[in-house]
């Protein structure tokens, strides 16, 4: 017990002494952001928290702004791959040491941040992923999403050569080198296998970290069960495409 | 039945078009969510062109008897119409897009005016 609260002050030096930030998309999240918002608070109180307003049609933005984050809005959807890079854009010109994502719907705890950002501020992995999958399974799902997440993570870990058990994870933390590369490309629709691929292809060090997720709190998956088998299709062709394609050129 | 020829030069060219749709992608000047009709065109047409037997059958049911090739260019001609379509959804959206960013360009540069404005008198 006292270790690991010793291990949670100790986080929090390290943290303290670094310019840190929260990427947070959302799209038409009015209900759950202000939540997000403030258990982020609850984790931090030294963290910046820009939510990246993907051009929603409810009060995301004024919901946001009323809790005191900055907000960057969107004029129009650009995907949740677009919105996260805006906020990587962000990090990267605001000169913010460490940015970890938070998705806007509630679903990424902000209570295991500490766990996600240890690697990187051990400097062990310039990105780590928040895992649903190492130990437990902490994920109660449909059947097929996660027979199609086991695959993408089959496919991501072979091409990789190195075990991704949750390519679907948008639950992250970066530090300087992270941030660039994600600021410079990052890919669209549905972005986060491809990243994986991309930050391997970059030679950047990637770690994941066990985490539990929450039930989303409100909206809906991006991901709609008719468009499952589209959705695959597409990933998996992106994400050999990544391994071929041309590098991206960083941000100076 | 179709000439030998005919299924060599179709599968020549269908594949072709894969290996220059690969390469744009691979050198970032197309994005896959619009080369994916793309790739399924030269994917369909190849399969065609090989698949011999299957291009008679397919043309026995359109009531083609004498010239099974007519299938390909039928079916080349359906994928070209289905590319123009979703073009010109996404020319729509672009443009749709771009009176947004102009709009939004233009109402920033007037607030950014005034606000340097009262700025100076100040």
């Amino acid at each position: 017990m006292t270790e690991v609260l010793e291990s949670t002050s100790q986080v929090d030096a390290r943290l303290r002494a670094l310019k840190r930030v929260a990427i947070v998309p959302a799209f038409n999240e009015e209900q759950a952001v202000t939540r997000v918002i403030e258990e982020l608070r609850g984790f931090d109180p030294g963290l910046e928290v820009v939510v990246i307003d993907d051009g929603s049609t409810d009060r995301t933005t004024e919901a946001a702004r009323a809790c005191g984050a900055s907000v960057v809005r969107l004029p129009f959807s650009l995907g949740i791959g677009g919105a996260v890079q805006t906020g990587f854009r962000y990090a990267w010109e605001h000169g913010f040491d460490v940015a970890v994502r938070v998705d806007g719907d509630g679903q990424h705890d902000p209570a295991e941040l500490g766990a996600i950002l240890e690697p990187v501020l051990a400097d062990e992995a310039d990105i780590a992923v928040g895992s649903r999958f190492i130990g437990g399974d902490g994920y109660r799902s449909s059947r097929s999403r996660r027979i199609g997440i086991r695959l993408l993570a089959w496919i991501v870990s072979a091409l990789t050569r190195q075990k991704v058990t949750d390519p679907t994870s948008g639950f992250q933390a970066a530090n300087r080198l992270g941030i660039r590369l994600f600021a410079a490309d990052y890919p669209h629709d549905y972005p986060e296998a491809e990243a994986t691929v991309m930050v391997f292809k970059h030679r950047l060090r990637m770690t994941e970290v066990p985490v539990a997720m929450r039930a989303r709190e409100s909206g809906q998956s991006s991901i709609t069960a008719v468009r499952s088998v589209y959705y695959m299709v597409k990933v998996v062709l992106a994400i050999f495409v990544a391994l071929f394609r041309r590098k991206a050129v960083p941000l100076e | 039945m179709t000439p030998w020829r005919v299924s060599i030069a179709a599968a020549i060219a269908s594949v072709l078009l894969l290996l220059v749709v690969f390469e744009l992608i691979r050198s970032r000047r197309l994005r896959e969510r619009y080369a994916l009709l793309w790739l399924l065109t030269g994917v369909v047409l190849l399969v065609l062109s090989l698949w011999r037997g299957g291009l008679n059958t397919i043309a026995g049911w359109f009531g083609i008897s004498g010239y099974p090739p007519a299938i390909l260019f039928a079916v080349g001609i359906l994928f070209i119409l289905l590319v123009l379509l979703h073009y010109s959804t996404v020319i729509s959206r672009l443009s749709d897009q771009s009176t947004i960013l102009a709009q939004r360009l233009a109402l920033l540069e007037e607030r950014f005016r005034e606000e340097r404005d009262q700025h100076g008198r100040a």
